[in-house]
């Protein structure tokens, strides 16, 4: 009876002990609360670069220190992490999402259209810095009706990346690199011959980045991927300058055999390619200068940077959105990071400063996201400082402002996926129909744009 | 007039005597009873499975229900779900990629059936035969499964490369021409399947060894004692005495293979051409790449009773056998 009885209870005892172990576990931070606290206001953010960058993280914590110093009402809660599409849904479902937070230029359209995120216009007069902003970049956060829900903090237009010992030993003059797809044909050749396993010319055609730079090379001859048609979205691709985008990466692929014989390739493997010394050229931004440099022990000195060949190019960039749920106190401090952290030319000499004896490279001809005295504030202060060789992207800078941007079409990425197709079909069968391949993905894109609202 | 029963007396006087008679010496408990100590007796134990069944509630059933919910709404996570009935999978069928989807994983399935499936048994059979080195070999087959998924199919992308890979070198010696092996619509899928098989086949070789074993000696001894050869052998009692395990197998594979992901993601990312999109890596797209999550959750829905229509039958088949 007793021996029942001490079954009984241990049973009992387990259970409620596992019950008030799982509710513990259920019972976490809300993210409901308002955050603010004795007149503080406390946001989280993220951004916060891993402890493994140590010369970055150093710098955001000493930014979070003085601007919680300059806003004593303010407190921040930064965290790692930028924009992961495999966790953001996770996040905002269970009330983890940080209020400020990172998004590409490929998720604002998305996220304004499933209404995820706050509209933050009625708070954009406290954002004087705006005033000098590049117009065209605040639209990629913008609604149909002109609501505004982010702010951009960096921008990048595909350009071309080259090794310039490589135009060098293939008789190419690194100063004067390709200013048309034809020039690019030409020097993929010469560099090619060369031998050695050396490839002239590389691109992406796997998980929708062949489809990102097919829409590059679109841009670059003048057409677009789709088109604004009163209320509605229609591809644009299968155009004339589809065709000769098409046209050329066969023949630099089959007729002049320049772009290797591995395709399916994405950025991290044309990123190998580069930092081994065996590829010529490929498109990207500024930006992947340093981690190629960074990644693969090589100096800036070896790699060049040219404007888009043709006549436009895709930009794309970087920016802050904020939680739905923020509390109106919540999102103007949110602001006033933003606006204080990333949008403040004045701050440029202070943070270059503390930067120049690092490997945070300074002197790239990008993020360019300020018009008027802003943007000739942070031009000075990089050309002062600048730790990379400014004279080796002057061909970028040259042409740059004659080379039309285009932001990224609605719906990117699904387009992307469609022209990533495409992209492979032409990379990776000689006798593709690309009048074929064009037609059949301008029906699957009408699809995708029919639903853009 | 009162009744004078033993319980009535038990009771003592003033309290009337219940209605259902007593219950005889060894007669069963009522159904009620017999529920209530059955609980009793077993307490303890529900206590301990609590955790387990909260586990499986928490992380396995719940996402299950919440799935098949979602494939009937509309969600942005920031707001209440919005019902939509049987849109997502008009959506689904509207989609192309999705028939070119299930084509291409039942494609793959079937080759993996066509080798993982028979290269195991014939490995399985073969070291069963060796008298040396067998348990060296038999680590050596199931070595690759210990390798992290990822690592193999690096390892794999290695072989392929149409360049300086190791499968175009060896065709170089011996003459023959390159092959784009992943580059190529007709190739990439065998490609993907062999990396899948190398993968995967040590424990099922293992499994088959462990039922070779199984075998009766004397069923061996009586039909070589009756002339037969090798092949009549394997045919006339290996295969009818592992009949039962290579069904199970088979079924597990199917189930299996009709979830690659791992593969195609990493080495062709469906490409080229849609030509090895599989169902799951198509599923990847909706959820993480055009945050559709109710589109993915129909295609789950629809996976989910593909498959369950496998399991079902799996079940059957060992409930028959037990």
């Amino acid at each position: 009876m007793d021996s029942n009885r001490t079954r009984r209870l241990s049973a009992a005892a387990l259970a409620a002990a596992v019950a008030l172990t799982v509710a513990g576990c259920g019972s976490g931070s809300s993210s409901g609360d308002s955050g603010k606290a004795g007149g503080v206001v406390t946001i989280s953010v993220n951004g916060l670069p891993p402890a493994t960058q140590t010369v970055d993280r150093k710098n955001f914590e000493d930014d979070v220190k003085a601007f919680e110093a300059s806003h004593p009402t303010i407190r921040i809660d930064a965290r790692e992490g930028l924009m992961d599409p495999k966790t953001f849904a996770a996040k905002l479902a269970g009330g983890q999402l940080e209020d400020v937070f990172y998004v590409y230029f490929t998720d604002p359209a998305g996220l304004i259209q499933r209404r995820q995120v706050a509209d933050i216009s009625q708070y954009l007069k406290d954002v004087p810095a705006l005033a000098d902003v590049k117009p065209e970049l605040l639209d990629v956060f913008k609604d149909r009706t002109g609501k505004v829900y982010g702010l951009p903090t960096g921008n990048y237009s595909m350009g071309l990346v080259y090794n310039r010992a490589l135009f060098t030993k293939a008789g190419l003059d690194p100063e004067k690199p390709p200013t048309s797809w034809d020039e690019v044909r030409t020097a993929a050749q010469k560099i090619t011959a060369l031998g050695d396993g050396i490839t002239g010319y590389a691109d992406f055609s796997k998980n929708n980045q062949g489809g990102w730079h097919l829409s590059s090379w679109i841009y670059s001859l003048g057409g677009d991927v789709a088109k604004q048609d009163g209320e509605t979205w229609k591809p644009a691709f299968n155009s004339e300058a589809g065709h000769k985008a098409l046209q050329y990466l066969h023949d630099m692929r089959w007729t002049d055999d320049t772009m290797g014989s591995r395709q399916l390739l994405e950025i991290p493997d044309v990123q190998k390619m580069m930092g081994s010394g065996k590829l010529g050229m490929y498109l990207a931004g500024p930006d992947n200068i340093p981690t190629i440099v960074k990644q693969f022990e090589r100096k800036y000195d070896e790699f060049g940077l040219a404007a888009m060949p043709g006549t436009g190019t895709l930009g794309g960039g970087d920016g802050f959105m904020f939680n739905l749920k923020n509390t109106p106190e919540k999102t103007k401090a949110g602001l006033a990071w933003v606006q204080w952290k990333y949008l403040n030319p004045e701050r440029e000499e202070q943070i270059t400063k503390k930067s120049a004896g690092s490997d945070i490279p300074i002197g790239l001809p990008q993020p360019d996201l300020f018009n008027g005295k802003g943007g000739e504030t942070i031009k000075a202060v990089h050309a002062q400082y600048a730790n990379v060789p400014q004279r080796n992207y002057q061909p970028f800078v040259d042409r740059n402002s004659s080379v039309k941007v285009k932001v990224e079409p609605p719906n990117a990425q699904q387009l992307y996926a469609i022209l990533d197709g495409v992209m492979q079909a032409v990379l990776t069968d000689k006798d593709a129909n690309r009048d074929q391949l064009l037609a059949d993905a301008e029906k699957k894109a009408a699809t995708v744009l029919a639903a853009v609202k | 007039m009162k009744v004078d029963t033993p319980r009535a007396s038990r009771q003592g006087p003033g309290v009337a005597a219940p209605s259902v008679p007593p219950r005889p010496l060894g007669a069963p408990l009522p159904r009620r009873d017999r529920l209530r100590r059955r609980i009793a007796d077993n307490l303890v134990a529900y206590a301990f499975l609590v955790l387990g069944i909260l586990a499986f509630a928490l992380f396995s059933w719940y996402p299950i229900v919440r799935g098949f919910l979602l494939s009937f709404q509309q969600v942005n996570f920031a707001a209440p779900a919005e019902w939509v009935g049987l849109d997502n999978f008009q959506r689904l069928l509207d989609d192309p990629l999705f028939l070119t989807a299930w084509r291409n994983t039942l494609w793959f399935t079937l080759l993996a059936l066509v080798f993982g499936f028979a290269a195991p048994f014939v490995t399985a059979v073969v070291l069963n035969e060796l008298r040396h080195g067998r348990a060296y070999l038999r680590m050596t087959v199931y070595l690759p499964v210990m390798l992290p998924p990822i690592v193999t199919v690096l390892l794999w992308r290695w072989f392929y490369d149409p360049g300086p890979g190791l499968f175009n070198n060896v065709l170089k010696i011996f003459h023959l021409p390159p092959q784009q092996w992943l580059e190529s619509s007709n190739l990439s899928m065998l490609s993907l399947v062999i990396v899948s098989t190398w993968a995967n086949m040590g424990t099922t070789t293992l499994i088959y060894l462990a039922a070779l074993g199984g075998i009766p000696g004397e069923l061996y001894e009586a039909a070589q004692l009756d002339g037969a050869s090798i092949r009549q052998r394997l045919w006339h009692v290996t295969i009818p005495q592992m009949r039962f395990i290579l069904l199970i197998t088979l079924l597990l594979q199917v189930i299996g293979t009709m979830q690659v992901f791992v593969e195609p993601f990493v080495l062709t990312g469906g490409g080229p051409s849609d030509a090895t999109i599989t169902v799951l890596l198509l599923l990847y797209r909706y959820a993480f790449v055009y945050s559709d999550f109710g589109l993915a959750s129909a295609m789950s829905t629809v996976l989910f009773v593909v498959l369950g229509a496998f399991a079902g039958l799996y079940l059957r088949l060992t409930r028959t056998k037990g």
